[in-house]
């Protein structure tokens, strides 16, 4: 499992996105109201919506193309759609306010 | 140096004036809050959700702990303030704490009113008010049966609903033979009773409590002609009296409730009242509304903005009683010189009745079906003269619609005959749903096949495919709100934003006990621009509630690039800005460049990271091409070169446009002006198409040439330019705030007709005011690309975060 560090918390805003790339793949941070971070593959099963630009109601986020709704809890497409999004484990780091992101390192890692 | 606030009691009423307040001087007072209960300031007409199970207690705090903190108020919680010293300006409490003031806010509410019967101290007795009255009853229901609730008004019904639901057996006793005697007419109130009694609720109406029997614990309560009914519980709801105990031991002039002048402005220098414990002009009020516009009052008061005042408040009542939606508004009852017109609907529940007097509408009762309330309402308040409009207020406007589809239409379809065009949803795919799925409502259908989820044009033709495949009596018919969350119409959600003055989403779905906590995709745009319209000022606009295209000013493509068109007045353009448009197509390499339907140039496939730079680049303002608001003002050349021209149609196209682009319209409008009768500019399916004619100009309206196509039709024919523009404005206006969010001006008139909105902007008088709300609104506007690229904060969100592996 690979550690990156990918910016400060606050430099996203309440129920909004921001991506970070990371091996080829398009990672959206999600900050929840409260503060919690979810981070998720930016890319709807659909039709490869950016989910990063979609409307976040508390833990869900509704794909900006055709309305999917997604848990970001676990990536799972709500019905009556389905299928499931990839998610990764996110954390702030408490001290240095510092967004963890931790992502599986099957393929060399190689940091944008 | 700050001055000193001190607030007594931490409810509704108090906190939302402090709310208020911090809005318009946030910086003026230092600000300390005294309450009795544990807990945060709370939604207390949502305890019979909580008790009903459907809320937990986290879910209707409306403040919480950090709310207070991030506005620098100190909160002492469980601390009941027991003397104000008016001399020395200070306060103490029960445990001891003390605080001075400046200025002080008393907002102690109410208590509920408690029988004086022999008995009523035992164990088992309760009254119905705050979380700790709930929990007591929760945990009565784990060990104990029987439950009696003394008052069959609102409250009681809710307490006994709540105590239904937690498999208690539940007796409402009343002293009246009518439940709800101040709320419902007979009709209405025996329509409550026999539902409720459906749902397992017993009746003891017209008996009087006599005492309440037992040892220790309640067993059982008897009334005065001698009968009894077993009781392990029994809730006291009779009634709740303002809590002045407090202010009349400080020597504070009381009343029924504490003295209050239309500055709510007790008689003690410094001390105010506000809420259900404060009396004005003799009247003590109980509802949230009248204690939202005493809030508003006060706060200007403290801030020290000048005001005429509160002058009162007229309430209604609409209220959901155990699942069953009842509404009643000024004087109901029939009496001498007024006339009733009613209808009776046994079979759907459906009780509607208004009383006129002297033509004009006086009072209404409304049971199961709500809808007209706040319509009502507001013609009550306005003392509006309704004669010859009867039938069409209670029967509602279903007699005049027109049918469009039909059940013949929708059986002569072939079964892959696609119904829903956007999700690609077949005649086949919908009726399997039904047959197979058991859909059915319209709402069924959607969840099951998508079909009307995304533009709802076909949600009529899957209405008459369910009546087609279920008979009408099969159909499910679910009163559709905003969105899913909520049951209330439109109307509704905007009426409650108005009187009870709430300025952001978050307000409107705890105070309209929104299901889901912050909404979903369709009700977070739609309430942003509800708010943004109502409260241009107030409201701040929400751009986490905005759809992506306009919350980043450029529409999204399907490979999530974006695309940059900008504002180009009326069409007519230069060749310095042709040659910087063409300058920045090469700069990005831009893949296409297309000339837009709206006379205007596209730059398409651009990367979100460099819209800011693009825009800078550009040093144009945004064309709005992705916004629910003005697109573009198409013209002709008109008389400046057109041999046919009358009127100076490029001049009159780059006006408007100035004056129409960047505000927010509850949907996309567009705007054409044509300088001859040959309408080259294809006024007559615009939103708003201007003709000129030899001497003036005539004003088209509710055109569409897209999905719903529809020829304008003609609104006014004017002399002036001047005219042209008052109108202009004055329809939009008109528009923005009385369509419902997404709706085209073509669906809008279709709806209300063309004669309403004739009749809306008839008077001068009225289209200036409307005219002075658009410029109020539009005034506050600026380009947003502008906006951006000057803020960092703001384009910072364009671009993607930096990794460093660790």
């Amino acid at each position: 499992m690979n550690r990156f560090i990918i910016g400060q918390a606050s430099e996203i805003e309440e129920k909004r996105a921001r991506v970070v790339r990371i091996l080829d793949t398009e990672i959206a941070i999600f900050k929840l109201t409260g503060g919690e971070l979810r981070a998720i593959e930016n890319l709807c099963p659909h039709k490869n919506g950016k989910l990063s630009e979609g409307i976040v109601c508390d833990h869900h986020v509704y794909c900006p193309l055709h309305d999917w709704k997604i848990d970001l809890n676990d990536g799972l497409v709500q019905a009556p759609d389905e299928g499931c999004v990839k998610s990764y484990h996110v954390e702030v780091e408490e001290t240095t306010g510092n967004i963890i992101l931790y992502v599986e390192s099957k393929e060399p890692t190689r940091a944008s | 140096m700050k001055k000193k606030l001190v607030l007594i009691g931490n409810g509704m009423a108090g906190v939302n004036a402090i709310e208020q307040l911090l809005k318009l001087a946030p910086d003026k007072y230092e600000i300390t809050v005294f309450g009795s209960e544990p807990h945060p300031n709370y939604n207390r007409i949502l305890l019979s959700s909580v008790l009903a199970g459907d809320a937990t207690i986290q879910d209707i705090v409306i403040n919480d702990m950090d709310w207070y903190t991030d506005n620098g108020i100190t909160l002492h919680t469980s601390q009941t303030v027991t003397h104000i010293d008016t001399e020395m300006k200070i306060v103490s409490t029960d445990k001891g704490l003390t605080a001075s003031y400046d200025d002080l806010i008393i907002a102690t509410g109410s208590l509920p009113f408690m029988l004086p019967l022999p008995g009523a101290d035992k164990e088992g007795v309760i009254a119905f008010r705050d979380i700790q009255d709930c929990e007591s009853m929760i945990n009565a229901a784990k060990q104990y049966k029987h439950a009696v609730v003394i008052g069959g008004g609102l409250l009681g019904l809710e307490a006994a609903r709540g105590l239904l639901n937690l498999n208690m057996e539940v007796s409402v006793v009343h002293i009246f033979k009518h439940l709800m005697e101040r709320q419902l007419d007979e009709t209405a109130s025996d329509m409550l009773r026999s539902e409720l009694e459906s749902q397992g609720m017993k009746f003891l109406l017209e008996q009087n409590t006599d005492s309440i029997l037992g040892d220790e614990r309640v067993t059982g309560v008897r009334f005065k002609d001698g009968s009894e009914v077993k009781a392990d519980l029994v809730v006291m709801a009779v009634g709740i009296r303002p809590n002045v105990a407090l202010a009349k031991e400080s020597g504070i002039e009381i009343n029924r409730g504490i003295v209050v002048n239309d500055y709510l402005e007790t008689d003690t220098p410094h001390v105010y009242a506000v809420g259900e414990c404060a009396e004005h002009s003799g009247v003590v009020y109980g509802l949230v509304a009248p204690l939202f516009d005493q809030g508003a009052e006060l706060a200007k008061r403290l801030a020290g903005i000048p005001s005429s005042g509160y002058k009162g408040s007229v309430v209604s009542t609409k209220l959901k009683v155990s699942g069953v939606n009842v509404f009643s508004a000024g004087q109901f009852v029939d009496s001498e010189g007024t006339r009733s017109f009613r209808i009776q609907d046994d079979f759907d529940r459906v009780y509607k009745k208004i009383v006129v007097q002297d033509g004009k509408l006086i009072g209404a009762v409304l049971f199961g079906d709500t809808s007209d309330g706040s319509k009502l309402f507001s013609m009550i308040r306005a003392g509006q003269d309704i004669s010859g409009q009867e039938k069409e207020l209670v029967l509602g406007a279903q007699g005049s619609s027109k049918p469009k589809s039909g059940i013949d239409f929708v059986a002569a379809m072939s079964n892959d005959e696609i119904v829903c065009g956007c999700n690609g949803v077949s005649k086949g795919t919908i009726l399997s749903a039904i047959e197979e799925k058991g859909c059915t409502s319209v709402n069924d259908v959607k969840y099951c096949t998508k079909a009307t989820g995304s533009c709802g044009g076909c949600k009529p033709l899957v209405a008459d495919l369910l009546t087609y495949a279920l008979g009408a009596e099969g159909v499910t018919a679910i009163k559709e709100g905003v969105c899913g969350c909520t049951t209330l119409g439109r109307e509704e959600v905007v009426e409650a934003i108005r009187t009870m003055r709430l300025t952001s989403s978050r307000e409107v779905m705890n105070v309209l006990e929104w299901k889901n906590p912050e909404g979903c995709s369709k009700c977070r745009p739609a309430l942003n621009y509800y708010l943004g319209m109502i409260w241009p000022e107030e409201h701040t606009d929400e751009k986490e509630s905005r759809f992506v295209n306009e919350r980043n000013h450029g529409n999204i493509q399907k490979d999530g690039t974006y695309s940059v068109i900008p504002r180009i007045h009326g069409g007519v353009t230069t060749a310095e800005d042709l040659k910087k448009i063409a300058d920045v197509a090469v700069k990005y390499d831009v893949e296409t460049v297309k000339i837009t339907g709206a006379q205007r140039i596209g730059l398409y496939g651009i990367k979100k990271e460099d819209l800011p730079k693009v825009w800078e680049e550009l040093d144009m303002t945004s064309g709005f091409a992705y916004g629910k608001s003005l697109r573009a003002v198409k013209t002709c050349v008109g008389s400046t070169w057109c041999r046919f021209g009358t009127q100076d149609s490029m001049s009159m196209g780059i006006e408007l446009e100035k004056r129409l682009e960047r505000i927010s319209t509850p949907a996309k409008t567009k705007v054409a002006v044509s300088g001859c009768p040959r309408n080259c500019a294809e006024a007559t399916i615009k939103d708003l198409g201007v003709v000129a004619i030899d001497g003036g100009w005539e004003i088209y309206v509710g055109g569409n040439g897209g999905t719903d196509i529809r020829p304008a039709e003609l609104l006014v024919k004017l002399k002036t330019e001047d005219e042209v523009i008052e109108w202009t404005l004055a329809y939009f206006q008109l528009y923005r705030e009385n369509a419902n969010y997404n709706e085209r001006t073509s669906k809008w008139i279709e709806r209300v007709g063309i004669e309403s909105i004739k009749k809306g902007l008839a008077s001068q008088e009225e289209r200036k005011a409307l005219q002075q709300r658009y410029e109020f609104s539009a005034g506050l506007t600026q380009d947003p690309w502008k906006e951006i690229i000057e803020q960092e904060r703001l384009n910072k969100n364009y671009e993607p975060l930096q990794s460093l592996k660790v």
